[in-house]
């Protein structure tokens, strides 16, 4: 409970000094360009041994995937959309990113090793916030990449019947 | 062949349908009765009252999608027919929540499977809220009734193999189980009830009761959301609804208001109490939005040697009530087993873990089998349930998860574990960011009696939403009566999954039906007297 409140604290000073009044990115509805370049970052490793392993293919399924996390995003019920937005401002404020997540540097500047190691914490967090962050950033990917048909191929999942 | 698309041809044929998100100016109706919601219990009242000859308005947040636009991709369904895109969640974010939000409601979205309300639910509701009307004598022409008008009946084909597993397992443990009846008509056996069925088989409220009520004369406003029930005294006299845009996510300024001789809210039991609570209908004993329950349903996925492909044929097909039945109803949580629906992006996000981790379970999909146990929520005083509040203007409920529920979790992945490695499963794994897959019944119950269940590490989901405006023949301890009608607003009636006092303990959408029937019925005879 204490580390929930001050996890508020934490969050309340963040939207304090650091605002994200950045506009959506190109493309995008919701996510700015420093939030579309972190879950760019995210996406290789959250979906390691889910992705085309061809430069051009790959590169086309990690942007498509950004975007449907976007799409997904703006979906949500506005509080929720403000609490995605408040985690993205987590993960770009250096002092809230090393204290909460351990990362020296920005997402996509750090090595996959690092990524991964962060998001492992977040998931065995004993903090609810934390786990909650890490559902929501695994699950927004993961949902966005597996109903894009690019994906079928890799499970095996045929796709839908064709209705006669 | 083509199909026919009942909701196209209804518009061509001049039905009264206004979509709220494209209105250029705020418009007022007036008629008898104004619905909220056109679920299971706005679209059973819907027909009922247009029957009765009374005028109708109903009001519906999501949009109208008829069967030409259904293409069994849940990327297009789950933002277009579910409410916040299927990603509803609860406060903590530990429990997520499919309902629907389209014309039809969780109807439209359901899995089809049909079960009368269970008799000992009724017995607990008659003893301790008071409800000794609801008995199952009683209620019985209401189940054969609705049972009639959706094609409720035994399902001739045989299960998928999803279900089958389920079957053998069972079997072979010699466990009780049986075959769920379903509300279709013409089923294809296709596999995507949750994206809106394509051929229009599935006996929901936007094939039958809406388009009913439509060629009556009613009126349906569509994407339109009520904000607001406005009272003069003790009776209600308008409703206001604003168009939404986006899925829901954005409201629009445009107003509809209607005015009725009566009102029956059917919006789902979050929205229900979310519109009564923002209306500040009076709540004496602070009632409302309160005991809400959910059937928190855990997940056990288990890897097979045969192709299961769980994404083809008709979902939950096979059920168990073995862990109901042999329970006592005030002892420890007592769950139904059943097979859902298996597609990729339900199972990527209900698959724990990443990348490789992840990947391991997402690489084998085909092989992929999949049960669920739903849990029978407030019989116990240890099961209190969740409430409803709001944030933000947003409705929200708040459902901690405690100790009575994680020991009924645990048991469930006991049980499902064994009749999946019953049924021939190479490896299992309860869906839980603390689990690893083992490969014998004797390694899973080992690993399952050491698993530290806690929220946001056991995937729990729910489908089932219901409580929160419970009726009763008290008062003190009720909102509305066994007629679904309120204690105090004398033209107030709540005909949805609200009023329930407990769980169902079976997937509810025949226990509203019925409900809903007959709370219309006798609402359309008050109403003509």
């Amino acid at each position: 409970m204490k580390v929930g409140l001050a996890s508020a604290a934490v969050l309340a000073t963040v939207r304090y000094l650091e605002r994200s009044e950045a506009a959506p990115a190109a493309n995008h509805r919701i996510l700015d360009a420093t939030a579309v370049v972190t879950v760019a970052a995210l996406v290789p490793i959250v979906l390691e041994g889910s992705l085309p392993d061809e430069a051009e293919a790959r590169a086309r399924a990690i942007r498509e995937t950004v975007e449907g996390f976007d799409r997904a995003v703006s979906g949500m019920s506005l509080p929720t959309q403000k609490e995605v937005e408040q985690l993205f401002d987590v993960l770009r404020f250096p002092p809230t990113r090393l204290a909460f997540t351990g990362l020296w540097t920005s997402l996509e500047e750090s090595t996959p090793e690092e990524v991964a190691a962060f998001l492992t914490r977040w998931r065995n967090s004993r903090f609810e916030i934390q786990r909650a962050g890490y559902q929501a950033l695994s699950q927004l990917i993961q949902a966005s990449w597996f109903d894009n048909p690019s994906s079928w191929a890799t499970i095996g999942y045929p796709g839908p019947p064709k209705l006669a | 062949m083509s199909v026919p698309d009942p909701i196209r041809d209804g518009l061509a044929r001049g039905w009264k349908a206004i979509d709220a998100a494209t209105l250029t100016a705020d418009r007022e109706l007036e008629c008898d009765v104004a619905i909220i919601g056109s679920g299971a219990g706005g679209g059973v009242t819907a027909e009922i009252l247009a029957n009765a000859g009374l005028s109708v308005v109903i009001l519906e947040e999501g949009p109208l999608v008829g069967s030409t636009e259904f293409r069994m991709r849940e990327r297009e369904a789950y933002p277009r027919l579910y409410q916040e895109s299927a990603g509803r969640q609860t406060l903590d974010k530990a429990i997520t929540i499919l309902q629907g939000r389209c014309v039809g409601g969780g109807t439209t979205v359901n899995w089809t499977s049909s079960f009368r309300t269970p008799p000992r639910t009724l017995a607990h509701w008659n003893k301790a809220h008071g409800l000794d009307a609801l008995t199952e004598t009683a209620l019985a022409p209401w189940f054969t009734r609705m049972e009639e008008r959706l094609s409720i009946a035994p399902w001739g084909v045989p299960p998928n193999e999803n279900n089958d597993i389920l079957r053998r397992g069972l079997a072979k443990l010699g466990i009780a189980h049986g075959a769920i009846r379903r509300n279709v008509k013409g089923c294809g056996n296709l596999g995507y009830c949750g994206m809106g069925c394509p051929l229009n088989a599935k006996q929901s409220m936007l094939v039958t009761t809406i388009p009913a009520a439509l060629d009556r004369g009613a009126t349906l406003v569509h994407r339109a959301r009520v904000t607001h029930l406005a009272a003069e005294g003790d009776r209600l006299v308008s409703c206001d609804a604003f168009g939404v845009e986006r899925n829901g996510a954005v409201q629009s300024a445009r107003r509809v208001r209607v005015r009725a001789r009566h009102f029956v809210v059917a919006a789902g039991a979050i929205n229900t109490p979310a519109i009564l609570i923002s209306s500040g209908i009076p709540d004496p004993n602070n009632l409302i939005g309160k005991r809400t329950f959910l059937h928190p349903t855990v997940v056990s996925g288990a890897a097979f040697p045969q192709k299961v492909e769980g994404y083809y044929g008709a979902p939950q097909t096979i059920y168990s009530d073995h862990f109901l039945d042999g329970a006592a109803l005030d002892g420890p949580i007592g769950f139904k087993l059943e097979a859902p629906p298996v597609h990729p992006i339900l199972a990527g996000i209900t698959l724990p873990g990443f990348g490789r981790e992840h990947a391991r379970w997402m690489t084998h999909f085909p092989n992929l089998q999949v049960l669920i146990a739903l849990m029978r929520d407030g019989f116990h005083a240890d099961s209190p349930g969740g409430q409803v509040v709001i944030r933000s203007g947003w409705p929200v409920l708040d459902y901690p998860l405690n100790d009575y529920v994680w020991n009924g979790v645990r048991r469930a992945y006991l049980a499902m574990a064994e009749v999946q490695f019953a049924a021939g499963a190479q490896t299992v794994m309860p869906l839980h960011e603390g689990a690893q897959p083992v490969s014998s019944w004797r390694e899973a119950k080992a690993a399952i009696e050491a698993l530290t269940l806690r929220p946001l590490h056991a995937r729990v989901v729910s489908a089932h939403v219901m409580g929160g405006c419970p009726m009763g023949s008290d008062p003190r301890n009720s909102v509305v009566n066994d007629s679904g009608r309120h204690h105090l607003v004398q033209n107030l009636s709540v005909h949805d999954a609200s009023t329930f006092p407990t769980s169902v303990g079976a997937n509810p959408q025949l226990t509203i039906y019925a409900l809903a029937a007959r709370h219309a019925t006798a609402l359309a005879a008050s109403l003509k007297a």
